[in-house]
């Protein structure tokens, strides 16, 4: 039973505020934000902060949601991932991890350097010209734009990396810092 | 007559009215659907029909807490629509110090040919 307390001593050490892992669906996801709002409000977290947080998560909840590739379904269910919220003395650390197809790793690297790579001003032209693209959500039901959002709220860069599983999947874990500070 | 639409906000979806007969015409609240593109489709739907029977104004009220990139697109489909709509303007609501609110509406301003207010609350 030791692995409890050694669980318990790392979220702290860590700061987490909140751990999820699992299964990701809408009604995880609201029920995820509600736990993060109402754990923010109990400590009367600043509003601008808070919406940023929120935002934040909600994009990267769906990301999973949406895009987690399940690997062996009998033992993690399906899109099984893992969601936190550090909450430190100047930020908030958002962190999300799950599996991709290694196919997916080239692509989705590429994209995350470009997002990496551009000021505050070539993030709003980027989301402008994804958002008039013609054509509507892709069948995911997703607009493209998600990263570059998280990159836009955050005014950080995303921190990301990829540790392959086996020569099918990869894991894909994604970072996003929110300053607690709102004067910039 | 084209039957008025209401819907209630929930906490992942934003409350609606679209009200020809008394002139309203609103989405506030949290707009987070996991299918944004099935949310949105009755609304694009109603604003179809409602062009060519357009009342002599329309200012479309966005009042909006919180929306995801999924809604981003369909809120742009809907003002594109308002584009085509004769008289039609838009109010768009922020919070006073949300200024990620702010500068959405700002560029979605930049985005459709629409005259847009911006209000804070």
């Amino acid at each position: 039973m030791k692995y409890i307390y050694d669980l318990h001593k790392t979220m702290l050490n860590q700061n987490l505020i909140l751990v999820y892992e699992g299964e990701f669906t809408q009604e995880i996801t609201k029920s995820v934000l509600a736990m993060a709002e109402r754990n923010m409000d109990s400590f009367g977290e600043e509003a601008a902060v808070k919406r940023k947080v929120f935002n934040i998560m909600v994009e990267c909840l769906q990301n999973v949601s949406k895009h987690a590739f399940s690997y062996e379904t009998d033992t993690y269910g399906k899109n099984s991932a893992i969601f936190m919220i550090g909450k430190h003395q100047d930020e908030y650390v958002i962190t999300s991890g799950n599996a991709i197809l290694n196919e997916e790793v080239d692509g989705l690297l590429a994209k995350l350097q470009n997002i990496n790579q551009l000021d505050r001003e070539g993030l709003k032209e980027l989301y402008k010209s994804i958002i008039k693209r013609p054509g509507g959500l892709t069948e995911k039901g997703g607009a493209g734009l998600g990263l570059i959002d998280m990159a836009r709220k955050s005014g950080n860069k995303l921190g990301f990396s990829f540790e392959p599983i086996n020569d099918k999947i990869t894991f894909f874990s994604l970072s996003t810092k929110v300053s607690r500070s709102t004067k910039e | 007559m084209l039957e008025a639409i209401y819907l209630d906000g929930t906490e992942d979806t934003p409350k609606i009215v679209l009200d020809k007969a008394n002139n309203a015409f609103e989405i506030s609240g949290r707009s987070l659907p996991e299918d944004a593109a099935e949310f949105y489709e009755p609304i694009l739907n109603w604003l179809e029909k409602y062009e060519g029977q357009e009342n002599p104004k329309t200012n479309f009220m966005f009042k909006l807490e919180y929306f995801n990139t999924a809604s981003s697109k369909l809120i742009l489909d809907i003002l594109s629509k308002l584009e085509t709509i004769e008289g039609a303007s838009v109010t768009w609501f922020y919070h006073e110090d949300d200024e990620d609110m702010e500068e959405a509406g700002e560029e979605f301003s930049e985005l459709v040919d629409i005259p847009f207010d911006f209000k804070t609350y």
